[in-house]
């Protein structure tokens, strides 16, 4: 009996350790991307410059470069990485799936296509854009979620009406994209894939807020969650009020998705990529929805420094994402089809 | 009301009506589609157009133009409604469109990059470039959604080509954003538009109109067998390895063309045959011809609807078809078991 007791101690202890330690390990990747992110550019400023610079010192040079231009563009790249990442993992766990993320089943896109609307037809102001955005991602997800219920409710309508509900929504702003008079293409790249580019300091703090906010509660929530994801029944079992939890839940990974998307459009497959990747990390024992937003961050940072210095031409974060995110859906697809768990 | 829905389902005794009925909306079709646009035309100079040539006359000039777009929305409407028709009837999937399962991207792909590295221009070279990306991602979607077990079912192969969608646009963005002509050429091209239309490109898509059409029509009658599964389609003495081949690469030329030269409109390869199986049952052999019909009827009504949507300029045709047809796709997922079929 003893020996028992004792295995199973090591064993959570072992696992415990394990997932302390790949958070740690993350957050100091994703420390020092940001570090990078602030250091790199046209000309590189050495660590000490940037500090000197975060610290209100003046720089000659660096000031303008580091907290003009890259300081908004690394916050913007935090902020919407962890959003999207923290996000995309509740829904993951919560729908038991992988497939049921905010990317596939078209929340994104709603929110996308509330504040390209705002932006291009109403011209409407920064907070005015960030609600409707909130507005555009929760309808959606209601939406979604009453037009999937049917009879008998299940993953694969799910996404199927997702699907059907982003082939609308993006019609919708290809539109807008086309009679707005300022169609640029930096915009178009935003609103379509998600971009970096142009992030402005005074347009960030809705979502920092919000994400301050919202991830500590869904941190706090999360052995709530790990009890949702045994199912409905288990989780009433052990206490949990799953309809108050899983409200909370939703309208809090709504809210950040939603602002991360009203701030850098829609990246593509952070919310996708971030959980899984985290899962195999550290372990299947937790929810993990710290290691999926550092993940997400780190995902958002790493992209965004290829997609500026890799290649001679600057892409927005969102394309190289999009590049390194479908081929893992396919990867996972194929996985799931062999295994049969469709 | 339960009775008659079953008798419709197994004869197509409606037929007679429904070729009537086609026709006169064809036909309504047709002069909304020449009369109707950021400059209604009326009755008098729309014959002008049409039969004076003599005729010099603003409003006569717009017919005229409107004629060729009229005659280009219509193939691109057949070959859609065909091509969708054959892939479901292939993929024995209510849920298979062009769109819907990538292969328009792949074309897009394809399009872009004979734009950057080949300098195509004309329309024949986009249509060779758009076949061939069609047919790999109709391949590429295909072979990965009907892996494992139960085969091609609607959510594995509505999930594949949504991937790899995804991969292949952001390939697309990839090879565009360091080239800023290729953007511009293709901005217009990707929304999903009639109005480029020529005579140019008329005459380069009806070959593949026509061949299309015909394996289509020539293959109905083995298709029927498929839709009662493979073992009895093989009892029944037809070779479902060729004939599965043969209609999917039919539906691929049908789409990659029509792609090519109109740019990615969705959804008419989903409508158009679900509205004729609504009417006339699942009998393939009517089904094919009709859906051509219904694809161009609804394509062209679509269009006339942007034009005066979007008055003084215009809607593009492919975000009126995805309005129209997005609701209907989750009308049939919500009617259809989805791990069934």
């Amino acid at each position: 009996m003893q020996p028992a007791i004792e295995q199973i101690r090591q064993g959570r202890m072992k696992r415990r350790r394990r997932y302390v330690g790949m958070t740690l390990l993350l957050t100091i990747i994703a420390v020092v991307l940001s570090g990078l992110m602030l250091m790199l550019g046209n000309t590189i400023y050495p660590i000490q410059d940037v500090i000197r610079v975060l610290l209100g010192e003046d720089v000659k040079g660096a000031t303008f470069a580091v907290e003009v231009l890259r300081l908004p563009r690394m916050l913007a790249g935090v902020f919407a990485g962890a959003a999207f990442g923290a996000a995309g993992t509740i829904f993951q766990t919560m729908l038991r799936n992988p497939l049921a993320n905010p990317n596939v089943i078209g929340i994104t896109t709603g929110s996308s296509a509330a504040a390209v609307f705002c932006i291009v037809v109403l011209q409407s102001s920064e907070a005015v854009i960030s609600i409707a955005s909130i507005i555009g991602g929760l309808v959606t997800v209601l939406v979604i979620y009453f037009l999937s219920k049917g009879a008998a409710f299940s993953i694969g309508r799910l996404v199927l009406v997702g699907i059907g509900i982003q082939a609308m929504l993006t019609a919708v702003i290809n539109y807008l994209l086309l009679i707005s008079r300022q169609n640029d293409v930096a915009m178009a790249m935003r609103w379509l894939t998600g971009s970096l580019n142009g992030a402005k300091l005074e347009e960030l703090p809705p979502l920092m807020i919000t994400v301050l906010i919202c991830l500590p509660i869904v941190l706090l929530l999360t052995r709530q969650l790990e009890m949702l994801e045994l199912g409905e029944m288990a989780a009433t079992g052990l206490g949990i009020n799953t309809n108050q939890t899983r409200l909370l839940l939703i309208v809090a990974a709504v809210f950040m998705l939603a602002l991360a998307t009203a701030t850098t459009g829609p990246i593509a497959f952070i919310a996708f990529l971030a959980g899984p990747i985290a899962k195999r990390l550290v372990g299947t024992s937790h929810a993990g929805i710290l290691p999926a937003a550092l993940v997400g961050i780190i995902l958002v940072l790493a992209a965004d420094l290829v997609g500026q210095f890799a290649f001679t031409a600057r892409y927005p974060v969102g394309v190289i994402t999009g590049i390194i995110g479908a081929p893992y859906l396919l990867y996972l697809l194929i996985r799931m089809n062999q295994k049969g768990d469709f | 009301m339960m009775q008659t829905q079953i008798k419709q389902m197994h004869t197509p005794k409606h037929f007679p009506l429904l070729l009537i009925g086609t026709l006169v909306l064809t036909v309504l079709c047709i002069l909304a589609s020449l009369a109707f646009g950021s400059r209604t035309v009326g009755w008098n100079e729309l014959l002008d157009g049409l039969f004076r040539p003599a005729v010099q006359s603003y409003e006569a000039d717009i017919v005229r133009e409107r004629v060729i777009r009229t005659i280009f929305s219509f193939m691109c409407g057949a070959a859609l409604g065909v091509a969708g028709a054959l892939m479901q009837s292939v993929t024995r999937n209510p849920i298979a469109d062009p769109s819907i399962l990538g292969v328009n991207t792949g074309a897009a792909l394809a399009v872009v990059i004979g734009i950057a590295f080949f300098n195509i221009s004309t329309a024949s070279a986009f249509i060779w470039f758009a076949l061939v990306g069609a047919l790999l991602t109709a391949i590429f979607v295909f072979g990965i959604g009907s892996l494992g077990r139960g085969g091609a079912t609607p959510l594995k192969l509505v999930l594949a080509g949504a991937a790899t969608s995804a991969a292949l646009s952001s390939l697309v963005m990839a090879l565009m954003i360091p080239r800023s002509n290729v953007m511009d050429q293709f901005r217009f091209w990707q929304v999903g538009s009639v109005g480029a239309g020529n005579l140019d490109s008329i005459y380069t898509f009806l070959p593949f109109l026509l061949i299309g059409l015909m394996i289509a029509v020539v293959t109905a009658p083995s298709l029927n067998a498929l839709a009662l599964g493979e073992e009895m389609a093989k009892s029944l003495g037809v070779r479902t390895g060729t004939l599965k081949l043969t209609a999917s690469f039919a539906g691929v030329i049908l789409c990659g063309a029509a792609t090519a030269l109109a740019g990615p409109i969705g959804f008419i390869g989903l409508l158009a045959p679900h509205l004729i199986r609504l009417v006339l049952g699942p009998d393939q052999r009517y089904l094919m011809p009709m859906s051509a019909f219904a694809g161009a009827i609804i394509l062209t009504f679509s269009d006339v609807i942007g034009r005066l949507l979007g008055s003084p300029g215009e809607l593009e045709v492919g975000i009126v078809t995805a309005f129209i047809g997005a609701p209907i796709l989750i009308l049939l997922t919500m009617k259809v078991k989805v791990r069934g079929l």
